[in-house]
């Protein structure tokens, strides 16, 4: 399983952030971001809070806006223009860090919902699909029950079960684990191993670093809405270059 | 050897029914009650040796005198040589008829102002905010009173639209706004159910109501059968079409089966005539308590959308859902839970304000049984007790109701 990082990733590009600026009001969130994401590549994202990691994730989605330079996923040039919006959110998947399952539909309806109203997928084949991914997470028997009666590790995987019924290309996680308890994040994090064994490809931001060395084929540090530096897990954790980096690294790595 | 695990048994010592948690609770309730019974036994005692001291005995018997009085706004048959129960009758029915007509349309109105006061249109915004700014924090007597007053001072009187050069001229030919009221042309059926009057009027309007049950359990069907379609091809065929057929076209074939007409109303001596008329009075109830209420309700249904919290919003985005579907299908279903409770308590508000009516003379159940027929009778504790009963018998079934709809939604935890 420790081998996950050294498979194989393909030359084609998947997304790919061009000089891009965003800013909230007056504040400049994000600054000349270039980043490249081939397809089956695995991606940890972190750096101190604010430094606005998960605003970059975000914007590769449209859940935010960016103001300057491009985004493209799969080719598609992300703009204001819907049908492209709708494209790219059919290819990418996205978890939470506060799960955001819908509280008032059960768990199978949850996963059943956006197969149904925007692939148009016949009920039947939905709910097929629902519990083969629902089976994947490991969690089947829970299908008829309500959110609000799962752990939240178990509302975790149900919300990456969910992601993956509409069978995206790419996966974006937004601090999945960091509110959970430490034996729940283990479950999901042994869902996000298995999914990366797939070939998938993921952008993480967590500060599971654990999770990093084991998984990612690279790493982005991020401070003050720009990347710092990035680098194969090895060579960031034990050889890290900039300053900012080596505080940060001994800050959460030494205790 | 043996280890004994129970505790020692200990006989019940009066002491304990203070000190034991498992009888005080029991204890201070059964004295709780006994003093209760005592108040009680208190003030009724009292109130039987005052009254007998008056000489006052409660009697029922005054409902079946006759009325001696007339109501010029009414749903039923009534003359003033109708009996008291009648007039309590027909102020019950003014009093619903006034409470409905206000609960629908101030949640038109407040749905409406709620939705939009969270538009992203600045002026749309701004208006709403003023609207339910202004409307929630003046009284509602101010408002029935500016409202009657408005009314009755700046419309024409009858005789305006007389002459030959009247200076007041019917809206469109058909509707008078008058100082009294405003009539409008009144629906008859000519055909089948014979000569125009009250009776077939009624019964027309019965099969007429049916029809739409008819029509409400038709579009059931259609959909019901587009769920289908749905879940067995995944693709929803287009309903609207056939939704519109199945609830106007029965209703438009009865009405020309039955020959609907409208009868405009005339001028017919010192006032209208034919059509019906909605006296100033109703209106201003009607009006009051809807744009007073309806600021309220924009309020709660602001509350809960804006309880749904925005991860909702951003998860069904991130599945590819589009907007307008994120409404129905997420948001809406999860505000409603928010938005009901409070609304159903805004619904007994107008309920009960509408016994402002004697206000401005609307011949509501508080005008009639608690007012007119009370200071006629001098039956004042039996005619307040009836009032207070009606009042409590529609408030506790519509929260009944709402307690219902409640338990069906509820969300599931553990």
């Amino acid at each position: 399983m420790a081998e996950v990082a050294k498979m194989q990733v393909s030359d084609e590009v998947a997304i790919s952030i061009r000089n891009m600026n965003k800013w909230y009001g007056t504040f400049h969130v994000l600054r000349d971001i270039d980043l490249t994401v081939h397809q089956g590549e695995r991606i940890v994202v972190c750096g101190p809070s604010g430094s606005g990691k998960s605003t970059l994730i975000r914007c590769i989605n449209a859940l935010e806006e960016h103001q300057q330079g491009s985004i493209e996923v799969d080719g598609t040039l992300l703009s204001s223009d819907l049908k492209n919006i709708d494209k790219i959110r059919s290819e990418v998947g996205m978890c939470f860090q506060h799960f955001n399952l819908f509280p008032h539909l059960s768990i199978l309806e949850n996963l059943t919902l956006a197969p149904i109203w925007v692939r148009k997928t016949p009920k039947k084949e939905a709910e097929e699909l629902a519990m083969h991914y629902l089976e994947k997470v490991k969690i089947p028997d829970q299908a008829n029950k309500f959110p609000g009666q799962l752990s939240g590790g178990q509302q975790q995987r149900v919300a990456i079960a969910r992601s993956l019924c509409m069978q995206p290309r790419i996966m974006l996680f937004d601090e999945p684990t960091s509110a959970l308890d430490p034996e729940m994040i283990k479950e999901v994090l042994d869902t996000m191993i298995e999914l990366a064994e797939d070939g998938m490809t993921m952008i993480c931001v967590t500060h599971e670093m654990g999770f990093a060395r084991q998984v990612a084929n690279r790493v982005i540090f991020m401070d003050e809405g720009q990347i710092v530096e990035q680098n194969e897990p090895e060579e960031f954790f034990n050889n890290p270059q900039s300053p900012r980096t080596q505080l940060f690294l001994s800050q959460i790595l030494g205790h | 050897m043996t280890i004994m695990t129970d505790p020692p048994k200990e006989s019940f010592r009066l002491s304990m029914l203070l000190n034991d948690s498992r009888y005080r609770s029991l204890t201070l309730q059964v004295i709780a009650a006994i003093l209760l019974a005592l108040v009680i036994f208190y003030l009724a005692n009292n109130v039987a040796t005052n009254l007998a001291a008056l000489g006052v005995s409660i009697s029922f018997d005054f409902l079946g005198a006759p009325a001696g009085y007339d109501i010029n706004q009414r749903l039923i048959e009534y003359t003033s040589q109708s009996s008291n129960l009648q007039a309590a009758f027909v102020g019950i029915l003014n009093t619903m008829l006034v409470a409905v007509l206000a609960c629908i349309t101030a949640t038109i109105l407040g749905v409406f102002a709620g939705v939009l006061r969270l538009s992203n249109n600045w002026l749309v915004s701004k208006l709403m905010s003023i609207y339910v700014e202004i409307f929630r924090n003046i009284p509602l007597l101010i408002w029935i009173l500016v409202i009657y007053g408005v009314m009755t001072v700046v419309l024409p009187a009858p005789n305006a639209f007389r002459g030959d050069d009247p200076s007041a001229s019917m809206f469109m030919g058909i509707s008078a706004f008058t100082n009294r009221g405003v009539y409008i042309p009144g629906p008859e059926f000519s055909r089948i159910f014979g000569e125009t009057g009250i009776l077939s009027a009624g019964i027309g309007w019965l099969v007429a109501i049916a029809i739409l049950v008819g029509s409400f359990f038709g579009a059931r069907i259609v959909n019901k059968r587009a769920t289908r379609i749905q879940e067995a091809t995944g693709v929803r065929p287009a309903t609207l079409a056939t939704n519109l057929a199945i609830w106007f076209l029965p209703l438009i074939a009865f009405f020309i089966i039955t020959g609907l007409t409208f009868v405009v109303p005339v001028l017919k001596g010192f006032n209208f005539g034919g059509g019906i008329k909605i006296g100033a009075p109703l209106i201003a109830m009607w009006l009051a308590l809807s744009v007073y209420t309806g600021a309220f309700i924009a309020e709660n249904v602001r509350a809960g959308i804006q309880a749904v919290s925005k991860g909702q919003t951003e998860a069904a985005g991130a599945l590819g859902i589009r907007p307008g579907r994120i409404m129905s299908l997420i948001i809406l279903p999860q505000a409603l839970r928010v938005i009901i409770p409070p609304m159903i308590s805004n619904f007994l508000n107008i309920t009960k304000n509408s016994s402002l009516a004697i206000l401005v003379g609307y011949a509501d159940v508080t005008a009639t049984l608690g007012g007119i027929t009370l200071n006629q009778t001098g039956r004042a504790i039996e005619c307040v007790v009836l009032l207070m009963l009606f009042y409590l018998i529609i408030s506790l079934t519509i929260s009944g109701v709402a307690n219902v709809y409640n338990n069906s939604t509820k969300l599931k935890e553990r």
